[in-house]
């Protein structure tokens, strides 16, 4: 029971990194039907940021929170400068635009910071707690507060704010959003900034895990489209809860079924894809809108 | 009394189909203007030459200003309110955000008295502010879409075949509602109808339109009282 329950909250640790990356994604995907490839890159991008400024002296959250701030402005030039352009184009355009931004990022970091695998601190201290005589990891419940935080500080946003309905509204309805005043290219380009900070934060917390490399975040990626398409898409709360339960799930998986293991664990988010686009494409939180005609 | 809005040999294209083979057309301030024709004649396409939703050339003025290469965005801001034919609305969002969204380039202390001013207009909206628009009724739908433009506070609201699809009841309180607004608080309205028959009964001016271009026009008296304008392009 004891390794159960820790097994679980270290599932929604990692789960939680997939859940904000899957969100950074869907962000995107809602507004342009386009999924951007470059997501963990530009996340990984981003650590590698933070680790400088970490290096150069910075206390962590202070490198922390401006990483974050640079991801923002990175995200919104990216879309600016280099989606912009084939914004007309067909989605596979864009997609494979996204692809090239993702080698572009990574050979980027390969060129600036080398290949070495390096160590990146965590805010969090690796010690135990102690409830009810099971051990679980500070680190854990550090992740999962700064993960779904953010994820939490984001739907206040775009459900409280007057920029986050129109945000919305141009996803949903550009042209009718046009009609309304909204400038709905640089909403667009917002919606890139944001969905790089949820990048950057999933990139930070599972650093100090997985440790900082320009291909680190090739497997959290995956992860991340697994469980944004478990949750259906069209859905941000899908994305999230699907990264819990995949997170939560894989962890369950390779602890009690022998021969998964941690090697299978990538083919088995996989087959998660597979199964539900087979199964059911829309997700388990994507719904068809009802519209009356 | 002024022109609010003239239209100066204006073309518009879809790709490469001319929709607008140089229209003129003047609206005064605070005036209510038709647009008729049958389908096909250019009618929704002079509207959104003037909104800024399809590409135009030629000149169009707008309180003594050049509309030029300005977008939608631009144009809205401008005072201008455009409620498309059929889904003006947000259809996965609610009445309430659909009305904010109308207020969006408005200042954020005139919410309050906006909104209960379209309330006033649309009693049954209190009720369901929450309600999904894309699940109202048709005529709900076209009410909303009114009162959505209406949150623009716009000098000049430009309404796209506000009939089509609705109950001659629905229609009737559409077009009064208009009148009121028109009538009150010297909203100018320029109204493209297939309903030839209601359009004339609220403008004072009408144009008709042929294959894009203007064909006949006229005072709205005038042109209910010529027979064979009546006959040949008012089908009725």
């Amino acid at each position: 029971m004891a390794n159960f329950l820790q097994q679980v909250v270290s599932g929604l640790a990692t789960g939680g990194i997939y859940g904000s990356l899957a969100l950074a994604i869907v962000l995107i995907y809602r507004a342009t039907r386009v999924i951007n490839f470059a997501q963990g890159e530009m996340g990984m991008f981003a650590a590698f940021i933070a680790l400088w400024l970490i290096d150069s002296g910075w206390p962590y959250w202070a490198a922390f929170f401006a990483t974050l701030g640079l991801a923002f402005v990175g995200g919104v030039l990216v879309e600016r400068v280099v989606i912009r352009p084939v914004e007309r184009a067909p989605v596979v355009t864009v997609v494979i635009v996204t692809v090239g931004l993702l080698i572009g990022l990574n050979g980027a970091a390969f060129w600036i910071w080398g290949g070495d695998t390096r160590a990146f601190p965590s805010a969090f201290s690796t010690r135990a707690i102690h409830v009810g005589g099971v051990a679980f990891s500070i680190q854990d419940f550090g992740v999962i507060g700064v993960s779904l935080g953010a994820v939490a500080l984001l739907f206040l946003f775009f459900r409280f704010t007057k920029l986050g309905l129109a945000m919305r509204a141009a996803a949903l309805n550009p042209e009718a959003s046009r009609l309304v005043g909204v400038r709905v290219g640089w909403m667009l380009a917002l919606g890139w900034g944001f969905a790089s900070v949820l990048g950057a934060v999933a990139a930070m917390m599972v650093a100090p895990t997985i440790f900082l490399d320009p291909n680190m975040m090739r497997p959290v990626l995956l992860y991340a489209i697994a469980a944004a398409i478990l949750g259906g898409l069209e859905s941000p709360i899908g994305a999230v809860l699907g990264g819990l339960i995949l997170g939560v799930g894989l962890n369950l998986i390779s602890t009690y079924v022998d021969f998964v293991g941690d090697a299978l664990k990538l083919p088995v988010a996989f087959v998660v894809i597979l199964a539900v686009l087979l199964v059911k494409p829309t997700g388990l939180f994507g719904r068809a809108t009802v519209r009356r005609v | 009394m002024a022109a609010l809005l003239e239209l100066d040999n204006v073309e518009a294209r879809y790709g490469a189909t001319k929709a607008l083979h140089g229209i003129s057309l003047t609206l005064d301030d605070g005036s209510i203007v038709a647009v008729l024709g049958a389908n096909g004649a250019g009618k929704t396409t002079t509207l959104r030459a003037v909104s800024g939703t399809v590409r135009r050339s030629g000149e169009i003025l707008f309180d003594g200003r050049r509309l030029g290469r300005r977008g939608p965005e631009a144009v809205a801001r401008l005072g201008i309110a455009h409620v498309p034919e059929g889904r003006g609305t947000f259809a996965e969002l609610s009445v309430k955000e659909n009305l904010r969204l109308g207020a969006y380039t408005q200042r954020p202390q005139a919410f309050k008295a906006d909104y209960s001013r379209v309330l006033n207009l649309f009693p049954w909206m209190l009720d369901r502010e929450g309600q999904q628009a894309g699940t109202l009724s048709g005529g709900e739908q076209q009410m909303l879409a009114l009162a959505r433009a209406l949150m623009q506070r716009p000098r000049l609201l430009l309404l796209d075949e506000p009939s089509l699809g609705l109950a001659p009841g629905l229609v009737t309180d559409i077009f009064r509602i208009v009148r009121e607004l028109n009538e009150k608080e010297g909203l100018s309205v320029l109204v493209v109808e297939q309903n030839a028959a209601v359009a004339l009964e609220t403008a004072e001016r009408a144009y008709v339109l042929e294959v894009g271009r203007v064909v006949v026009t006229g005072a709205s008296d005038e042109l209910r009282r010529n027979e064979s304008v009546r006959r040949s392009y008012l089908g009725y």
